[in-house]
Order: structure tokens, then C-alpha cells, then sequence
């Protein structure tokens, strides 16, 4: 039975350029204080253009009821359980919304003067000090914008320090579990990857490791806990086995989540890693971002971390430019600085306990699912899952019935899909991450949904293969997207003119 | 929830992990705070950097009015709580919304395809260069002095090791592109030109005679900008082949330098080199109109070590913001907003010694005329003034000049206070 | 569908025709259904070289890309413009009209290793 939702007004909406009329207007410019200039004369004709064709026009009343229309056809986590795997789906507090946008710091420029940056200076300082304790690490950047931003910061600085000892070397290690971001990363940065297989347990096979490791190997790139949300128990001997043939250990910290305040990357041996603020600590997916891919590193990479710096000069913040053996900038300013406002208001609300607490809850939560659902869904790997649980479509692909097709039947009882497919190392994968910001009653319907979906395979496996039932559109046809792709709109007339 | 999983308490759901990796210590970080406490920490930050002071700072970061509309939209929890559109039967309204982001793109830069936005507008120039060298199969990368030197700080981070060496082409005495210097640089081992439209010193540059030359080398044209608000006036690169830019203007605050958002542009037929998410039309089974994230065979997760770029993350929130300014202003609006920003600043121009005699849009360099910038800059924080960018610490040939930015939110009071402070003796 | 017995395999599932010093190069039956709705083909062009056993192009689906491997190594003659504007064909027709490119072969021998429509059929059921 389905619980958690009912139909509801869902009103239809057409595209802003198909709403608008010629001279709608939902602005009000304030009055010019100085002469109008002729823009064709100080620009020069050629230089100004005729109108922007075909942009919208419409009131402000019609502009908010567009965007609030739309905004009902999403599911959010506002609206409930979000549990994709290796997202880290939790609940983002207001108040970071509301200290983002204290006009001191949303209005600061990044070129005002040190002497009036202080408190965004402080800001970074002050949170830059607290993930390099909560990682362990002893230095921190905040100026990646993404994770994979921050995997290339990283593996940047990996092979800055290699050189500096003499030799960049050539291969960058990559289990057959990782995200695609991994590999991807890289290549960017001039290496060829090598692919690592994992073992019966979901684990880097450490046996079948210690044959890639020879003197042309940069690096390993390691998500710890890994995809399948184990955690790598050889962590420690990994990282031993690398380092003795002068071979460096970044972390994928996608995974942070299950981590704070129970392990440490830096006490189990990891050289450089990066931090999903928008995951770990609760800013905003806002449906693809923006996030912040902060990266912490050992003492003997700082040196190459990207400029510019802090620095302490008296009782005063200021940015340090004097660093000659920097990779350099990433991305222009100091990083997504909005972002880390909200990462230290989560940080500051918790404290160090809370921060500890959150973990404990996030695995408990994730241990929970896995224990109900044990007896309905093949679950991919024996070992203890931690903050999340990854099952396979075993049993009910006998029926005919994929992953994806279950995915698709979660959203007619009211939930978002957990991550489909993914990690390829699991054929026909269900990876599900609840976060600790769920509460059992939450969990429980969310359980019942997971159960409810496995009987119905059984007796009536359309049911599933044709979901979603109860959307407002019904399964999207992605293969004449990509067939003929349409990323734009245009006006009719043109629309069909292209056609012909 | 314990009894469940066949556990007596929390700490055991973490006793199996090896001894030596278990960290016994308690993390030193202060005990949680109230929700008032914290709004009150961040309340003295804010006022540690001086809010309420006049600016006329540009450089790449502006300072535009934003409608109230905008936070009323990307407050709603359905946009902000929801993740990647991945699931497209219930995420169609961050994917119409990426669609109408596309196509408003599309209209402001001339291009036929824009992606769902990027990082930045820095990190979207290395991302363009990339794909040019990808298309042309050919490897040097040119780009202009005058483009944003931090974006060009960027290209060169990104450039290191993937085989792309960089060069630059100097300005000439106008603050524009130098063509002689830009046409010695150019051979047929050049994959892309790099120019920035209206350039740092907001010169608006002469992009159709640069296009024409760098397209008789069969190298790609690469045109970024930094002041989006610009487009609502000027004519559009549309000789480019790709462009990028930031969208900072269109109701995103400063912020210190971000979260901002950066596009990418470009003609159909490059469309599957374009890094990042794209949206495309499509129906659903039963025939109505549906929107899902395409083409994401370019993309990492599918094609890791041979992806367009390792790009995921978008700006999604951000480009929503954009979307919602572009919208409230529309076609007339941003006309005229674009029109009062070139009005406030030639009138701040119009009384004090322009360094290059060129078409400027709202930003352009002045002369101190034997003042040092530091002495009228602090002459203005005295009066609640942050004065413009000194050029020497990009440009050291430019030392003693300053780059000065008018917009909407320009008040004709204070710039006739910085006025007077270029002129005081 | 049947494996035509005037085909060669290959075990990355492509096929190649015969006709004198002229190969023609298509993907299987198997290959196609393993990758689902075709969506797009990246084809080299004319005059462009193949060497056997490396990649000359890949077939996109929605959500996966499939490398293309030579099964002989030549000069491409001619690029079937279909599949520009017909993905889909490839589903419909992998081993008639959806053929992907012809070569001249620089060495008709190099065909001799290639499997049957036996032996090819013989390796899928492993």
C-alpha cells in the first residue's frame, strides 16, 4: 500500500518564451541621476545590437507563478527521503541560508581592501582550521568549486611533489569501483590510469595491488569507505604499500559522511583528499550545485597548495601571493565562499560531538535499511556496511524486473530513487544512502515502499516495469533526446524551417 | 533501530574497523551552538568587512540590484533540497528551468547550444580552450593580455600537463587587441584564440575583424566576458565559436568571489565536445513534452578516463538565479538596465583622464594624475567609499592607473566624491 | 537474426565482408542488443587509415559508449552517411544496411584469424 503520498493539484505550465507578450514588463529601473548617453554613439553602431530576439517578457506575477509551478514538479528533500548513494541526501539547515546572505559577507568583493575582508578572511581561517582536523590533514584549500575540482587540485599537487623529488612518474591507480570523476581527473592532469580490480569482498584486492605497484606508479586514488560503502579495512597497509615505492595516496572523500570524528584519513595514512562540502557538510545540492570541493593535504604538500594563501601579519588576515611553488590558481578569487559560509554554520552547530554523533547516526540509519531489506533484496557484499548499503537486482531480474525499473516504481510511493547502476562493479545496482537526518518513522515507510515493490515483482512485475504510474509525465523517452538532441527553444517558425 | 540490526549500542556499529585507524580523541572543535549564536557570529563577520560602503570595484565581480523575486525562487526547497535531475519524471522542474537557462543563454551570446552552466567564469575558459584543441586536433592556445588576468592564472593551471602550451598577444595603445601582435602569433599549430569582449579595462573589442583573421588560420575563436549585463546592449560575439563568461551580474551577489556561475556556449555543430550537463527536449510515452539531462556519453561517469572533462557539479542553484533575472528583466528590461550602467559610467569617465581612447561599456582605467592610487583610496574609505581596482598589480605598465566600474547601483553623490578625490592636489 | 556465413567475426563483435581487396565493416547482431537504443555513431572519414585490433570509432547509446576495433587494417573508402541521420538502423539492420565503413585492406590475409558464423556463434554461448 502506498503511504507516504495521494494525488495533488499540479498545475501546467508553458516555456517563458511561449508565455510572453510583447511589452510585458516586470521591472521598474530607478531613476537616472546623470544624462542619458546615446548608446550608439559612445559604443559606435556596429556595436550595439538591434533587441535580444525572442527573449521573455512577462509580468512579475506571471514570472513568480512560472518558477513556482515548476518548482512543484520536483522532488526534494524537503519533501523526503533522498536516499542516493554517494550523494549524501541530508537535510540543509535554514540558518545557513540566512548567514550566507548577511550583507557583509554576500556583498563583500573579492578585491575590497584586507582591511575590510576581515571577517570573510576569518571565515576561511577558521574553517580551514576545522576540516584539517576533522580530516586529519594538515593544511587545507577551499578553493575548489566541485569534487572533481578538488580532484584536480589534487592529483595537481600529488604531481608537483613528485616532481619536485625528481620524477612525476607516469600511472595513477584507480580501483574498478570508483566514480568516473577518478579517471576523468587523471588524464587532466597528463597520467594514464590504471585500472585496479576489487575482491569477493568489495575491497581493494591487496594481493592483486601489490603487482601494479611499480616505480612508473604517481598515485592511487582511493574512496574510503569505497562505493559499495565498506570500508577499505588494509587502508592502513595500502597506503604502506604505496609510499614504499614513493608512491602517494589520494582519498575520494565523497564518502566523508561515514568518517568524521570515528577515523581520521590523516592518521591512516593518506597523503591528500578532497572534502564535498555540499555531502559532508550539509550545503544545498540546489539541483546540481553549486558546491565547494575543499582539498587538505600532508605537510609536505602544502607548499604546492594554490594561491593565494592566508596569513597571519600582526593581529590582521592577509593574503599571501608569494608562493613559488604553488600549482597556482584553479579558479579565479578564493573559492566558492558562500558555500563555506553554510559549511561553517553546520560545523558550528554541531560541534566536534554533534559532528561525531551525526556519523554514528548516518551508519545506524544506513544499517537499518540494510537489515530490513536483507530478506527481500540480494544484498552485493557480506562485509559491514557503513553509511550506506548496496543490493543487486539478483532476485527480481528473474522476473525481468532491473533496477531501474524499481527505481521508477519508488517515486509512485513517494520517494526519490536510490542511485541506480552505480558502482559498475555490481550488476544491477540499488545503492541506498538515508543520511542521519531521517527518522525512523521516515525510514520505516521508506522500508515498507522497498518491501511492498519486492511483493509486486513477484506477482505482478508490469506493475514495476511500467512505473512511475503517478507522475505528471510518465517515463521519458532518453533515446530520442539523444537522438535528435533539441537544447533549446526556438520559435515555431524557425523550429520548422530547421526541419526542413 | 539497534535491536534491528542486532546491535546493544552505537559504538559498535564502528568497533569492527581495524584498531589503528579508530580515532580515540575527542575532535577539537567547540561544542555546538544555537541557531542564535550563530546568526550572531556571522553578523560580526559581516560587520568586520564594512557593509553599507559605496563601490565602484569591478573587475570581474559586479554590483547589480537584485529583484526580490530571485530569493523567493531559489528559496523554495524544491529547488534548493533537490539534487542532479538524474530522475527526469520528477525533476522536471530544475530541468525545464535548465532548459530555458540554455536557450536564454543562447539568445544573449548568439550561439546555437549552451550547456547547464559551469563553475565559473575562470574555470570555463581552460574548459573552452580544451574543446577547441579537441576540435582542431591541433595544440597551441593565444589569448589576450587583456582577458581577466585570474582567468588567465586559471588557463595556464589547467594547460600544464595535458600537451597545450600557452601564449599571449599584448594591447595596443587603445587598450585593445594588438592585430599586428596577434597575427605574428598566429600559424597553423594554433587550436584557439582567447579574447575577452568588453575586455578588462571594459573595451568592447573588435571581435568580427579578430574572427576573421584568426578563421583564415583555421583556429577557433574563443570570446569570454565578464559583465553579462552587457549583452542586453551590445552586440553578441556571434563570429565566435565558442563562448564563455560568468553570469555574476544577474543577481548573484559578490560574495567574496562565489558561488558564481559561468557558461559555455557554441555552435551546433561542436555540440558533443561541450563539457558539462545538458538538457534536452524529448516526450514522455505517453506523447507530452518532457525535458532530461542528453548526450551524457561526453560525460565522466559514463566515459571516465575518456570524458570531455571531469566536470560534474554544475552551478544548477546559481544559473537559477540567473534565469530568474533574466526573466523578471526580459527583453526590454535588460536593455535598459545595461543602457543606465553605460550612462553612469561615462559619467564618471566623462570628468577624469581616460587612459585608452576606446568604446567602454560600464568599467574603464583612469589616470591618477600624480595622486598614488593608494592615497585617493584611502581618501574614499574615509567616506565610506571602496574606490576601484589599482592596475599594477596585474599590469605593472599600468601602475598609477586605476580601473574604475559604474553600475545601476552608482550614485551620482559618490561619484562625484571620487571625482573629486582623482582631482584633489 | 541469424550470423550470415560470408561474414568474418570478430570476438569485439564486429564484422567484416570480403569482396576481393574491398572490406566492409559492420558491428553484430549481439553487439547491438547488448548496447540497447543506438543513438549515435562517430565513423572516421574518407582517405582516414584502420590498423587491425585498434579502435577506428565508437557507437553511443544513451548511457554507454562502445569503442569500434578494426578487424583488418586499410584506407577508408567509403563511411555510411545512414547512420549520420539513422542511428537506429544499426539496431534494425546490424549486418545489412547498417554497415559502418569500407576499407581497402593492405593485406586480405589479415582476415585469415577472423571467426566463422559458427565459431562466432560458438564464442557467444560460452
Amino acid at each position: 500500500m502506498i503511504k507516504k503520498v495521494s494525488s495533488h493539484i499540479n498545475q501546467n505550465e508553458l516555456l517563458l518564451f511561449e508565455a510572453s507578450s510583447p511589452g510585458k514588463r516586470g521591472y521598474q529601473l530607478p531613476d537616472l541621476d546623470v544624462p542619458a548617453v546615446d548608446p550608439e554613439k559612445v559604443l559606435g553602431d556596429l556595436n550595439v545590437r538591434e533587441e535580444i530576439e525572442d527573449f521573455p517578457e512577462v509580468s512579475e506575477v506571471e514570472a513568480i507563478r512560472h518558477f513556482t509551478r515548476l518548482s512543484t514538479w520536483n522532488y526534494a528533500i524537503d519533501l523526503g527521503l533522498y536516499p542516493l548513494g554517494s550523494c549524501t541526501m541530508k537535510y540543509n539547515p535554514r540558518v545557513n541560508e540566512l548567514v550566507a546572505r548577511t550583507e557583509g559577507l554576500a556583498w563583500a568583493h573579492p578585491y575590497q581592501p584586507e582591511s575590510l575582508s576581515q571577517g570573510c578572511m576569518e571565515v576561511v581561517a577558521v574553517l580551514e582550521h576545522a576540516l584539517a582536523e576533522i580530516t586529519g590533514m594538515d593544511s587545507v584549500t577551499l578553493q575548489p568549486a566541485a569534487g572533481a575540482h578538488g580532484e584536480f587540485t589534487g592529483i595537481l599537487m600529488m604531481r608537483a611533489l613528485l616532481e619536485s623529488r625528481g620524477n612525476p612518474r607516469k600511472k595513477i591507480l584507480v580501483p574498478d569501483s570508483a566514480h568516473g570523476t577518478n579517471p576523468a581527473t587523471a588524464m587532466m592532469v597528463g597520467y594514464t590510469v590504471q585500472n585496479v580490480k576489487s575482491n569477493e569482498r568489495g575491497m581493494v584486492d591487496v594481493e592483486a595491488l601489490a603487482g601494479y605497484i611499480t616505480e612508473d606508479v604517481a598515485g592511487m586514488m582511493i574512496t574510503n569507505p569505497n562505493t559499495v560503502g565498506v570500508f577499505e579495512e588494509n587502508i592502513r597497509k595500502i597506503c604502506g604499500m604505496l609510499h614504499e615505492k614513493g608512491a602517494l595516496v589520494y582519498m575520494d572523500g565523497a564518502n566523508m559522511n561515514a568518517l568524521v570524528g570515528v577515523t581520521r584519513p590523516g592518521d591512516f595514512g593518506i597523503d591528500v583528499m578532497h572534502l564535498n562540502l555540499h555531502k559532508t557538510f550539509s550545503t544545498p545540492h540546489g539541483g546540481g550545485g553549486p558546491g565547494s570541493g575543499a582539498v587538505a593535504v600532508v605537510k609536505e604538500m602544502a607548499p604546492f597548495l594554490p594561491g593565494p594563501r592566508l596569513k597571519r601579519v600582526g593581529d590582521a588576515w592577509s593574503w599571501n601571493y608569494d608562493l613559488p611553488q604553488s600549482i597556482g590558481r584553479v579558479r579565479s578569487f578564493y573559492g566558492n565562499f558562500g558555500v563555506l559560509v553554510r559549511a561553517l554554520a553546520y560545523i558550528m552547530a554541531h560541534g566536534g560531538n554533534g559532528l561525531r554523533q551525526a556519523t554514528l547516526d548516518a551508519l545506524m540509519n544506513a544499517n537499518y535499511i540494510r537489515a530490513l531489506l536483507e530478506p527481500y533484496y540480494e544484498i552485493a557484499y557480506k562485509a559491514n556496511s557503513m553509511h550506506e548499503c548496496v543490493f543487486s537486482d539478483d532476485r527480481q531480474a528473474k522476473k525481468g524486473v532491473r533496477t531501474g525499473d524499481i527505481a521508477k516504481r519508488l517515486i509512485d510511493y513517494g520517494f526519490h530513487p536510490y542511485t541506480v547502476s552505480f558502482p559498475l562493479i555490481v550488476r544491477g545496482a540499488l545503492m541506498i544512502e538515508p543520511t542521519e537526518t531521517e527518522s525512523k518513522r521516515e525510514l520505516d515507510l521508506f522500508v515498507d515502499a522497498m518491501i511492498s515493490i519486492a511483493h509486486e515483482v513477484e506477482e505482478n512485475p508490469e506493475l514495476v516495469t511500467k512505473a512511475p504510474h503517478s507522475t505528471r509525465i510518465k517515463r521519458v523517452d532518453e533515446t530520442r533526446a539523444a537522438r535528435n538532441p533539441i537544447l533549446r527553444w526556438k520559435p515555431k517558425s524557425t523550429a520548422s524551417e530547421a526541419a526542413d | 533501530m539497534l535491536d534491528a540490526i542486532g546491535l546493544k549500542n552505537q559504538d559498535e556499529l564502528v568497533s569492527y574497523l581495524p584498531e589503528d585507524v579508530i580515532f580515540r580523541k575527542k575532535l577539537d572543535i567547540p561544542d555546538g551552538k544555537s541557531e542564535y549564536d550563530i546568526v550572531d557570529y556571522f553578523r560580526a563577520r559581516g560587520d568586520q568587512n564594512g557593509p553599507g560602503y559605496a563601490s565602484f570595484l569591478g573587475a570581474g565581480v559586479y554590483r547589480h540590484y537584485r529583484p526580490v523575486l530571485v530569493d523567493t525562487v531559489v528559496s523554495r526547497g524544491e529547488f534548493l533540497t533537490s539534487y542532479t535531475p538524474y530522475q527526469a519524471e520528477i525533476a522536471q522542474g530544475t530541468l525545464t528551468s535548465i532548459f530555458e537557462f540554455q536557450t536564454m543563454v543562447c539568445q544573449l551570446t548568439g550561439m546555437d547550444v549552451a550547456n547547464a552552466s559551469m563553475y565559473d567564469g575562470s574555470s570555463a575558459v581552460p574548459e573552452a580552450a580544451m574543446m577547441a584543441v579537441r576540435i582542431k586536433q591541433r595544440d597551441h592556445v593565444l589569448v589576450s593580455r587583456t582577458v581577466h588576468p585570474e582567468y588567465r592564472e586559471v588557463l595556464s593551471t589547467y594547460a600544464k600537463h595535458q600537451g597545450m602550451p600557452i601564449d599571449t598577444f599584448a594591447y595596443d595603445a587603445r587598450g585593445r587587441v594588438d592585430m599586428d601582435d596577434l597575427k605574428s602569433k598566429l600559424n597553423d599549430g594554433v587550436a584557439a584564440v582567447i579574447l575577452q569582449s568588453p575586455n578588462f579595462f571594459g573595451i568592447v573589442e573588435q571581435v568580427s575583424e579578430i574572427a576573421s583573421l584568426v578563421h583564415s588560420h583555421g583556429a577557433l575563436l574563443v570570446v569570454a566576458f565578464t559583465e553579462a549585463v552587457a549583452l542586453g546592449l551590445l552586440e553578441p560575439p556571434r563570429d565566435a565559436d565558442i563562448v564563455v563568461g560568468e553570469l555574476q551580474s544577474f543577481a548573484i551577489t559578490p560574495c567574496y568571489g562565489g558561488p558564481h556561475a559561468g557558461i559555455i556556449a557554441t555552435r551546433d555543430r561542436f555540440v558533443r565536445q561541450i563539457p558539462g550537463r545538458l538538457v534536452g527536449e524529448t516526450v514522455d510515452k505517453d506523447g507530452q513534452r518532457a525535458f532530461c539531462l542528453t548526450l551524457a556519453t561526453r560525460e565522466q561517469h559514463i566515459r571516465r578516463e575518456k570524458a570531455t572533462s571531469n566536470i560534474c557539479t554544475n552551478q544548477a542553484l546559481i544559473a537559477l538565479m540567473a534565469t530568474v533575472f533574466m526573466t523578471v528583466y526580459g527583453k526590454q528590461g535588460l536593455r535598459e538596465l545595461a543602457e543606465q550602467n553605460l550612462s553612469k559610467a561615462h559619467y564618471l569617465a566623462g570628468q577624469l583622464l581616460v587612459r585608452f581612447e576606446s568604446p567602454f561599456f560600464n568599467e574603464f582605467v583612469a589616470q591618477t594624475n600624480g595622486r598614488k592610487p593608494a592615497q585617493i583610496e584611502a581618501d574614499l574609505l574615509e567616506q565610506k567609499i571602496v574606490g576601484g581596482l589599482a592596475l599594477g598589480r596585474f599590469y605593472p605598465e599600468l601602475e598609477g592607473c586605476v580601473l574604475l566600474c559604474a553600475t545601476e547601483m552608482s550614485k551620482r553623490a559618490d561619484m562625484d566624491r571620487v571625482i573629486a578625490a582623482f582631482h584633489k592636489h | 537474426m541469424s550470423y550470415p556465413e560470408n561474414l568474418k567475426y570478430t570476438k569485439e563483435h564486429e564484422w567484416l565482408l570480403v569482396e576481393g581487396d574491398m572490406g566492409t565493416i559492420g558491428i553484430t547482431d549481439h553487439a547491438q542488443e547488448e548496447l540497447g537504443d543506438i543513438v549515435f555513431v562517430d565513423l572516421p572519414k574518407v582517405g582516414g587509415k584502420t590498423s587491425k585490433g585498434l579502435s577506428f570509432g565508437s557507437v553511443e547509446s544513451v548511457k554507454a559508449v562502445s569503442d569500434l576495433y578494426a578487424p583488418v587494417s586499410g584506407e577508408v573508402l567509403e563511411v555510411n552517411g545512414l547512420l549520420a541521420t539513422s542511428p537506429e538502423q544499426l539496431n534494425t539492420d546490424p549486418h545489412g544496411a547498417a554497415w559502418l565503413i569500407k576499407v581497402r585492406m593492405d593485406s586480405p590475409a589479415e582476415a585469415s584469424d577472423l571467426l566463422s558464423a559458427a565459431d562466432y556463434q560458438k564464442y557467444l554461448g560460452e
